[in-house]
């Protein structure tokens, strides 16, 4: 029985790792222009795409390097050409703009690649290798995935508190004129902010590759779900959006173990909702996420 | 008037007065295909298929010496769409026969319809409603969920399997195939201890495998069309979860079998044989047909075909077929299909009768599994 139990516990940090990457790409565009960029599971999925593809020319480790450099460039580009001639933005309108970039990305993917399901090798052992834990199993991708997840959320977490750019990316988030009348060069630290975020999710969807699969349209599901965790751990906290993805993965774990699958989702929206209903500014979080729709008046 | 004007002129009256004549002249065939959308993985190799058939048929001479013009329309897999387009293909286009549905639920929003307009349509997608009951003018080539279903419990028995767990995705194809299973197991006595249905974009299943791992089942059954087919395999290995897993025909998409690399081996799952055209025994009655069809398919488009594709090749060649014997009389056409028997397919030999629009028998399917990341009977 204890092996059950640490099994459902390691199925549950697995989908939650999963969760919790995701998660960490809508932090960081919250984080420097206040706004949700709901293109971020389509960062995800060209990074998988991308970096399949590659692999078959080159090893495995460049060919995720150059995944994540190449996303990178095209969430720039994407902002260049989208985003930043517009003087600011009602947040609807950045939604209705992020949510047509996300069709938009989705469909050139569909057109580039094809329909077809494609995986990244695993990066250590393959499809079938396991750890053994006292019992209970676990695929060594899933701490590939922890292992990415950790490094982002202590060089991001570095980044934002420490760094003078990382600072002042957040001061653009918060107040974008008194940020410009300081001397910071607005428009320059969104452009990177896109940059860090898209190279980030490409990351991302490559080290979750092997457990999820990519295919093009694989991108609006992981961001609902990725969206979730930033809302539950309180928007713009990256480490609080990975506590969240491995609680929803966990609850959503210990759910199944007791009611049949198809109410999974019922459960863990439902103590999530409750949540939010009791914390609105989120688990971990200092502000609420009630102010999303005022900060940019 | 210059000679570059006289040259135009001539051009423009050319085009005018061949155009109508060209048009008149034309065999339509309409298609309704889920090119893009949600099914394009079924929707593009059966597009492909047709146009390489009416390509091939017009090259050398067309069908009762008039061109064919196919008129395909893209539904996206929507039934609103599907409906639609069925109406534009009869009333504006006229065309002699439908090819598609390529989804079952388009297929049934435009049975009625179909019917009541004696209009042929030949449906390309499994579900057994759209045949039972029989509409007079509505027939499908894809083999029945039930053929599926009856296949994995017969090789099951073979194998001494009694009690087995059963997984399948929250999709129309997901719960219909989870039916057929429940309406089959008693019969042939194997136990469902535990059914679960999961989202059809999970991308984990290890918790759903754990609960099932702890019934002691002798073996799995997944029935969907998704990526998570593959996600189950990998996630059984990962678990140690060790017992024969069985798929539905969805699995017969090599990309499912790369996608789970070594953890699809020894998969077993019932399919169309033209995944398998060149290891079939020689004297097999299809084996001419799909290695004939395999080899046009892999020269034109440089990948495998798949048994979608096949379904759009059965319901064109059987059009095709009518059409060169009775003419373009759609009642004549209607009455020839319904009489077809023998007729060698991709999906199957197909029998027809005013009782069974679908011609095929369960034995239409080989149980296929997975060797050396590539798809091969399995040894009797």
């Amino acid at each position: 029985m204890g092996a059950q139990l640490l099994q459902y516990l390691f199925s549950g940090v697995t989908t939650g790792s999963i969760y919790a990457i995701v998660g960490i790409g809508f932090t960081i565009i919250y984080n420097s222009t206040g706004i949700i960029n709901f293109a971020q599971g389509e960062f995800l999925m060209l990074g998988g795409m991308i970096s399949v593809s590659l692999a078959h020319v080159l090893p495995l480790a460049a060919a995720v390097a150059a995944a994540v450099v190449i996303t990178g460039l095209i969430g720039v580009l994407l902002q260049l050409v989208f985003i930043s001639w517009l003087r600011s933005p009602s947040v609807l309108r950045m939604i209705i703009i992020t949510i047509g970039l996300s069709i938009l990305i989705r469909e050139a993917a569909l057109h580039v690649w094809n329909e077809k399901v494609r995986a990244l090798p695993f990066w250590t052992g393959d499809e079938t290798s396991s750890l053994a834990v006292l019992g209970a199993r676990i695929s060594p991708q899933v701490l590939w995935v922890l292992g990415v997840c950790g490094l982002m959320v202590a060089a991001l977490s570095l980044f934002f508190r420490s760094t003078l750019t990382g600072r002042a990316m957040r001061a653009c988030a918060s107040n974008a004129n008194a940020a410009r009348l300081c001397g910071i060069r607005t428009s320059l630290l969104v452009t990177l902010s896109f940059f860090i975020a898209a190279a980030m999710g490409a990351l991302a969807g490559c080290v979750i590759s092997p457990l999820t699969q990519t295919q093009y349209d694989m991108g609006t599901s992981l961001a609902i779900k990725g969206f979730t965790c930033a809302v539950l751990g309180g928007l713009g906290n990256v480490t609080a959006a990975v506590a969240a993805g491995l609680l929803i993965g966990v609850l959503e774990s210990a759910s199944i173990s007791i009611l049949p699958l198809a109410y999974k989702d019922v459960v863990s929206l439902a103590i999530m909702l409750a949540i939010l209903f009791f914390r609105p500014e989120g688990l971990f979080g200092g502000r609420p996420a009630s102010l999303l729709g005022t900060r940019r008046a | 008037m210059s000679r570059k004007r006289v040259f135009a002129l001539a051009l423009l009256c050319a085009v005018i007065f061949a155009a109508p004549m060209f048009a008149a002249d034309t065999i339509k065939i309409g298609a309704l295909i889920a090119v893009t959308g949600p099914a394009a993985n079924l929707g593009l190799p059966e597009a492909r298929t047709l146009q390489m058939l009416v390509d091939d048929m017009n090259a050398s001479g067309g069908l009762l010496g008039r061109k064919i013009e196919l008129i395909l329309k893209d539904t996206k897999a929507n039934t609103e769409n599907a409906v639609s387009f069925a109406k534009q293909l009869v009333e504006e286009s006229q065309v002699i026969a439908i090819i598609g549905p390529t989804t079952s639920g388009e297929s049934m929003a435009v049975k009625a319809y179909a019917d009541q307009n004696e209009q042929i349509l030949i449906s390309c997608a499994a579900a057994e409603t759209i045949v039972n009951p029989v509409a007079k003018w509505v027939f499908k080539v894809a083999p029945m969920d039930s053929f599926v279903a009856q296949m994995i419990f017969s090789t099951m028995k073979k194998m001494g399997i009694t009690r087995i767990g059963v997984m399948c995705s929250n999709s129309g194809f997901g719960q219909g195939g989870k039916g057929q299973l429940a309406k089959y197991a008693p019969g042939a006595g194997i136990q469902i201890v535990i059914a679960e249905d999961y989202d059809k974009d999970s991308t984990d299943l290890t918790s759903v495998l754990t609960k099932i791992k702890a019934q002691n089942v002798q073996a799995m059954v997944n029935w969907s069309t998704e990526p998570a087919q593959s996600i189950v395999l990998k996630n059984m290995k990962q678990l140690g979860f060790d017992v024969p897993i069985f798929q539905s025909h969805g699995f017969g998409n090599i990309a499912y079998v790369e996608a789970a690399g070594k953890a699809a081996e020894g998969t077993i799952f019932p399919c169309g044989r033209i995944l398998v055209a060149d290891a079939l025994p020689a004297d097999n009655p299809q084996k001419k047909a799909l290695v004939g069809y395999r080899s046009a398919y892999m020269a034109k488009f440089g990948e495998e075909p798949s048994t979608f594709g096949g379904h759009a090749w059965d319901s064109y060649s059987i059009i095709a077929a009518a059409v060169a014997k009775v003419g373009t009389d759609r009642a004549k056409v209607r009455d020839y299909i319904e009489g077809v028997k023998g007729f060698i397919g991709i999906s199957g030999v197909f029998t027809f009768s005013p009782t069974d629009h679908n011609g095929l028998t369960p034995d239409a399917m080989e149980m296929l599994t997975v060797k050396d990341g590539r798809f091969a009977p399995l040894g009797k």
